[in-house]
C-alpha cells in the first residue's frame, strides 16, 4: 500500500471516530430533553458525556488537519465549496459545546433550562447538517477545472453558490439519517452509562426508534426509492438492535450501534473508490487520491508523527473511559 | 454599493482571530496555574491551596470550552475564505495544523476532563499528572502553531516546485526553529501569564476588600494569598514580556524592516534613530506635526547600538518595488504605530498597577487604609482588561504590519483568498460570527462573574483532619466496590459539581 492510501485510511479513520464518538454525545444532547424529566435527570444524561465530548470533538480537528496535510486541494475543495453549510456548523457545533460546559457552573435553573435547550437545539442541528454535508461531499459538488465552485451573478445567487447543494433531496436523506444514528448512538450509550427511569427510558427509545425505522426502510425498499437489498439489510440490523436493547444487552446493543455507524461512514467516503470528492460538472474536475495528495516528503513527515502519537492517543482516551466507566445517577448530595 | 469580498474576509479573519485570542492566553495561564496550585496542596495539606485549586479549575474549563469552539473555526476557515492560500501552502502549514491537533489538542482535551471530573477517582498523585500535562499541552499547541505563523511573517524551509508553483516542504526542523518563532513563543507565553495573573489578582483583591467584616476570616485569608499570586505573576510575567519582545523586535528589524519601520512611522532611514513616545502625524506621512521622543533609542531597540542606522518606509518601498515589482508595500501606518504603543502601555500599566498592589499589601498590610490604596483597589477588578488589550494590540499590530503580504516576500493577501467567495456569503457568516460570539461572551462574562462571587468550599477543619489524616485528595468513598456497574456512587461533598 502507497502513502497516499494510507492516509486516504487515515482521514476515513478520523471521520469514523469522530461520527461515532461524538455521535452518541451528539444523540445524548438531542435526548437530554425527551429522556430527563427534571433538572436533576437532565443534569444526569449531560454528566455521562461531561468528561468526554472535548476528546471526542478533536477527532473533527484531526479529521481536517490530516485532510489539510496529506490531501489539501480536497481540503480546500471542501470548505470553500460548502462555504456557508460547514460556517453554519461552526456555529452551532460552538453552542452546542458552550451549552454543555456552561450547563452546570451558572447559577439556578433558569440558566440551566436556557443551556439544555440550546444544547437540544444546536446538538440536532448540528447532526442534521452534518449528514446533510457528508452526504453532498459523497454525491460531488459543481467544482469547475480550478477545483472551485464558481459564484454565479447577483446578490443572492451569491449566497447560493455554497448552499444550493444542500439542497438536494440526498442532503435530505443524509440530514434524515444522521439525527436517527445520533438518537441510537445516544439512546444505546444512555443506557450503558445512567440509572433508573432514565435508563428505562433510554432503553424504551433504543426499541422504538429502530423498529419505527426498520418499517420506513422497508417501505421505501418497497416504494423502488433505493435497493431492496442494501434496505433489508439496514432493516434486519435495526430489529437486532432493537431485541438487543429490549433484552437489556445494553453493551452488545451500543457496540452494534457504533458498528453501524463506522460502517455507514466508511460506505460513505469508498463509494466513489478513487475519487475523493467528485465533480458533478466535468468528471476531469474530480478530484482523486492522487490528485489531491501534498508532496511525498509532506507526507512522510506526517506519517512518522501519527505513528507515534495516535496510537498514544486512542490508549488514553480509552483509559479516560475506563475511569469514568461507572453509571451516572440523576442523585446527588450537595 | 458593491462591497469587497477582500475586505470583508480579511475583516472577518480579523474578528474570528482576535475573538478566538480572548481566550487563549487565559487557557495557558489558568491550566498553569491550577497545576501549580494543586502541587501546593498536595505538598502542603493547607486548606486555601486545595479550595483556591478549585476555583481556578472552574475558570479554566468555561473559558477552555470557549478556545475550543472558537478555535475550531480557525481550523477550517483557511479552507473555507482562503483556499488558495490552502493550496499553495497546504505542503507546508497543512502538518503543523495536524501534528498540533494529535499532539497537543488531544492531550488537552482528554486530560482536562480527567482532571476535573477525577477528584477521588484517580490516585493523588497520577490525578496531579493529569492536570500538568494540561498545562503542557498548551504549551505545545502554543509552540507548534507559533511555528506555523512565524512562517507567515519569515518564510523558511521550503522550495517552490517548479511543475506546480507551490510551495513545498524541505525541513520540518527548519520550520519548527524559524528563528521569529523562537523569538516569539517566550513573548507570547509571558504575555499569557500577565492575563492569567491579572484576572486571579483581581478576584482576590476584590474579594479580600469586600468581605463581610464579621464573616469567615479564612476566606478573606485565601483571597488574599490568590491576589498576592496573581500580583507577583502579572509582575514577573511582565518583566519577561518586556525582555522577550525586546528580542524578538531586533528578529523582526532583521527579517521584516518594514513592520518596525511602521510601528515607529519612520519614513526615512535615520542613524541614531531616537523612539517616538507620541507623535501627531500628518496624513500620507512625511514629518509629524508633534512628537516626544527619546534620542537614539530606537536605534538601541532595533538593534542593540546607539549609532545603528534604522531603515525607513520610503527606502523600503523603493527598494521592495525593485524587488518584487511595482506596487504598495507600505501598511497601515497609523495602526501599527498606535498597536505598538497600545500593547507596550497596556501592557506597562498593568504590570506597574500589580506591583503597586504588592508594594501596598506588602508584610500583610491592607491595601484600603489610604487614598490611594483605595483607589487601586476600585480600578483592580478591571486590571484583566489591560494586559488583555495588550496581547490584542500585539496581534494586531503583528498581523497588519505584514501587509499586503500573506506570506512576507512570497504571497499577497489578495491571492490567497477562496475564488469563488462572494461578498454575501461573508457578510452572513460575519453576521452570524458576531452575533453567536456576542452570545457567548455575554455568557462567559456571566459565569466568571458569578465563579467570582462564589465563596471558597473551605472545609472545617475537623474535615480537613481526618482526609488528611487518610489521604490527601482522596475523599473516603462509600458506596460500590470498585468495578461493580450496579451504580454511581454518591459524590463527597467537596467534589466539584459538574
Amino acid at each position: 500500500m502507497d502513502l497516499v492510501t494510507v492516509w486516504f485510511a487515515l482521514v476515513v479513520l478520523c471521520w469514523v471516530l469522530f461520527c461515532v464518538l461524538e455521535g452518541f454525545d451528539f444523540g445524548v444532547g438531542v435526548l437530554a430533553p425527551v429522556l430527563g424529566r427534571d433538572d436533576s435527570e437532565r443534569g444526569a444524561v449531560v454528566r455521562t458525556v461531561g468528561p468526554f465530548w472535548d476528546g471526542n470533538e478533536v477527532w473533527l480537528v484531526a479529521a481536517i488537519g490530516v485532510t489539510f496535510a496529506a490531501f489539501p486541494d480536497w481540503y480546500a475543495a471542501m470548505l470553500s465549496g460548502l462555504y456557508l453549510p460547514f460556517a453554519l456548523f461552526l456555529l452551532l457545533l460552538a453552542g452546542r459545546g458552550v451549552a454543555l460546559e456552561f450547563r452546570a457552573k451558572g447559577d439556578g435553573l433558569r440558566w440551566r433550562r436556557r443551556c439544555d435547550a440550546a444544547l437540544a437545539l444546536c446538538s440536532a442541528g448540528v447532526v442534521a447538517l452534518l449528514g446533510a454535508v457528508l452526504a453532498v461531499l459523497a454525491v460531488g459538488l459543481p467544482l469547475g477545472p480550478d477545483g472551485e465552485v464558481a459564484s454565479r451573478p447577483g446578490a443572492l445567487a451569491g449566497l447560493g453558490r455554497s448552499t444550493a447543494p444542500l439542497l438536494s433531496p440526498e442532503a435530505g436523506a443524509g440530514a434524515v439519517l444522521a439525527l436517527l444514528v445520533a438518537v441510537l448512538l445516544g439512546a444505546t450509550f444512555l443506557g450503558l452509562r445512567t440509572t433508573g427511569p432514565v435508563r428505562e427510558r433510554a432503553r424504551r427509545v433504543a426499541v422504538r426508534v429502530p423498529l419505527g425505522a426498520a418499517a420506513v426502510a422497508l417501505l421505501v425498499a418497497a416504494a423502488g426509492w433505493t435497493a431492496a437489498g442494501t434496505a433489508s439489510a439496514a432493516a434486519a440490523a435495526l430489529v437486532l438492535l432493537a431485541v438487543l436493547a429490549h433484552h437489556r444487552r445494553e453493551a452488545a446493543a451500543f457496540g452494534l450501534a457504533c458498528g453501524l455507524t463506522a460502517l455507514a461512514v466508511v460506505l460513505l467516503f469508498t463509494a466513489n473508490g478513487d475519487v475523493v470528492l467528485p465533480s458533478t460538472l466535468d468528471p476531469a474536475a474530480s478530484l482523486t487520491r492522487s490528485s489531491a495528495a501534498a508532496t511525498d516528503s509532506a507526507l512522510r513527515l506526517v506519517s512518522a508523527f501519527a505513528v507515534v502519537v495516535l496510537p498514544g492517543v486512542v490508549a488514553y482516551q480509552a483509559l479516560s473511559y475506563w475511569v469514568f466507566r461507572r453509571r451516572v445517577g440523576s442523585e446527588r448530595t450537595a | 454599493m458593491a462591497l469587497d469580498v477582500l475586505d470583508l474576509t480579511r475583516l472577518q479573519f480579523a474578528v474570528v482571530t482576535i475573538y478566538h485570542y480572548l481566550f487563549v492566553p487565559l487557557s495557558i495561564s489558568l491550566s498553569a496555574a491550577a497545576a501549580c496550585l494543586h502541587t501546593a496542596w498536595l505538598r502542603s495539606g493547607d486548606e486555601r491551596h486545595r479550595a483556591l485549586t478549585l476555583l481556578v479549575g472552574k475558570l479554566l474549563l468555561v473559558t477552555f470550552a470557549v478556545g475550543v469552539v472558537t478555535g475550531l473555526v480557525q481550523e477550517f476557515q483557511f479552507g473555507m475564505a482562503w483556499s488558495a492560500f490552502a493550496r499553495f501552502y497546504g505542503d507546508v502549514f497543512g502538518p503543523t495544523l495536524a501534528i498540533e491537533g494529535m499532539l497537543a489538542f488531544f492531550l488537552e482535551a482528554t486530560f482536562l476532563g480527567l482532571w476535573f471530573f477525577g477528584w477521588g477517582r484517580i490516585p493523588p498523585r497520577l490525578h496531579l499528572a493529569t492536570i500538568w500535562t494540561v498545562a503542557v499541552g498548551t504549551l505545545i499547541s502554543a509552540y507548534v502553531i507559533l511555528a506555523a505563523n512565524s512562517f507567515m511573517q519569515n518564510p523558511v524551509a521550503y522550495a517552490l516546485d517548479e511543475e506546480t508553483g507551490r510551495a513545498r516542504l524541505t525541513s520540518f526542523s527548519e520550520l519548527m526553529l524559524n528563528e521569529v518563532g523562537l523569538a516569539a513563543f517566550p513573548h507570547t507565553i509571558a504575555g499569557a501569564a500577565m492575563v492569567g495573573g491579572s484576572l486571579l489578582l483581581a478576584i482576590g483583591a476584590w474579594r479580600t476588600w469586600t468581605r463581610p467584616a464579621d464573616g469567615d476570616p479564612r476566606q478573606a485569608g485565601a483571597f488574599a494569598l490568590l491576589a498576592r499570586a496573581g500580583a507577583w505573576t502579572t509582575v514577573v510575567a511582565g518583566v519577561l514580556t518586556a525582555v522577550s519582545g525586546d528580542v524578538l523586535g531586533k528578529v523582526m528589524t532583521r527579517v521584516q524592516p518594514m513592520k518596525m519601520a511602521a510601528a515607529e512611522a519612520l519614513y526615512s532611514t535615520t542613524s541614531g534613530a531616537p523612539f517616538s513616545l507620541f507623535a501627531v502625524g500628518r496624513p500620507g506621512g512625511g514629518e509629524p506635526l508633534f512628537s516626544l521622543e527619546i534620542p537614539y533609542l530606537l536605534s538601541v531597540l532595533a538593534t542593540g547600538d546607539p549609532t545603528a542606522q534604522v531603515q525607513g518606509i520610503d527606502d523600503l518601498q523603493a527598494q521592495y518595488s525593485g524587488q518584487f515589482g511595482p506596487g504598495n508595500y507600505v501598511p497601515v501606518v497609523p495602526l501599527a504605530y498606535w498597536a505598538f504603543r497600545g500593547m507596550i502601555g497596556a501592557g506597562m500599566l498593568a504590570a506597574g498597577l500589580a506591583a503597586a498592589y504588592l508594594w501596598l499589601t506588602r508584610r500583610g498590610r491592607t491595601p484600603g487604609a489610604g487614598r490611594a490604596g483605595r483607589a487601586l483597589l476600585r480600578a483592580l477588578p478591571l486590571l484583566p482588561l489591560l494586559p488583555t488589550a495588550a496581547n490584542t494590540f500585539g496581534w494586531v499590530f503583528t498581523e497588519t504590519a505584514r501587509q499586503p503580504w500573506l506570506a512576507f516576500g512570497l504571497t499577497r493577501t489578495a491571492e490567497g483568498i477562496s475564488p469563488g467567495l462572494t461578498a454575501a456569503e461573508v457578510l452572513l457568516s460575519l453576521a452570524g460570527f458576531t452575533l453567536v460570539y456576542g452570545i457567548l461572551a455575554i455568557a462567559w462574562l456571566k459565569l466568571v462573574l458569578h465563579l467570582g462571587r462564589q465563596d471558597l468550599p473551605l472545609r472545617a477543619p475537623a474535615v480537613v483532619a481526618q482526609r488528611t489524616a487518610s489521604e490527601p485528595g482522596t475523599a473516603p468513598e462509600p458506596g460500590t466496590a470498585p468495578g461493580s456497574h450496579a451504580a454511581d456512587r454518591p459524590l463527597p461533598a467537596d467534589v466539584p459539581a459538574y
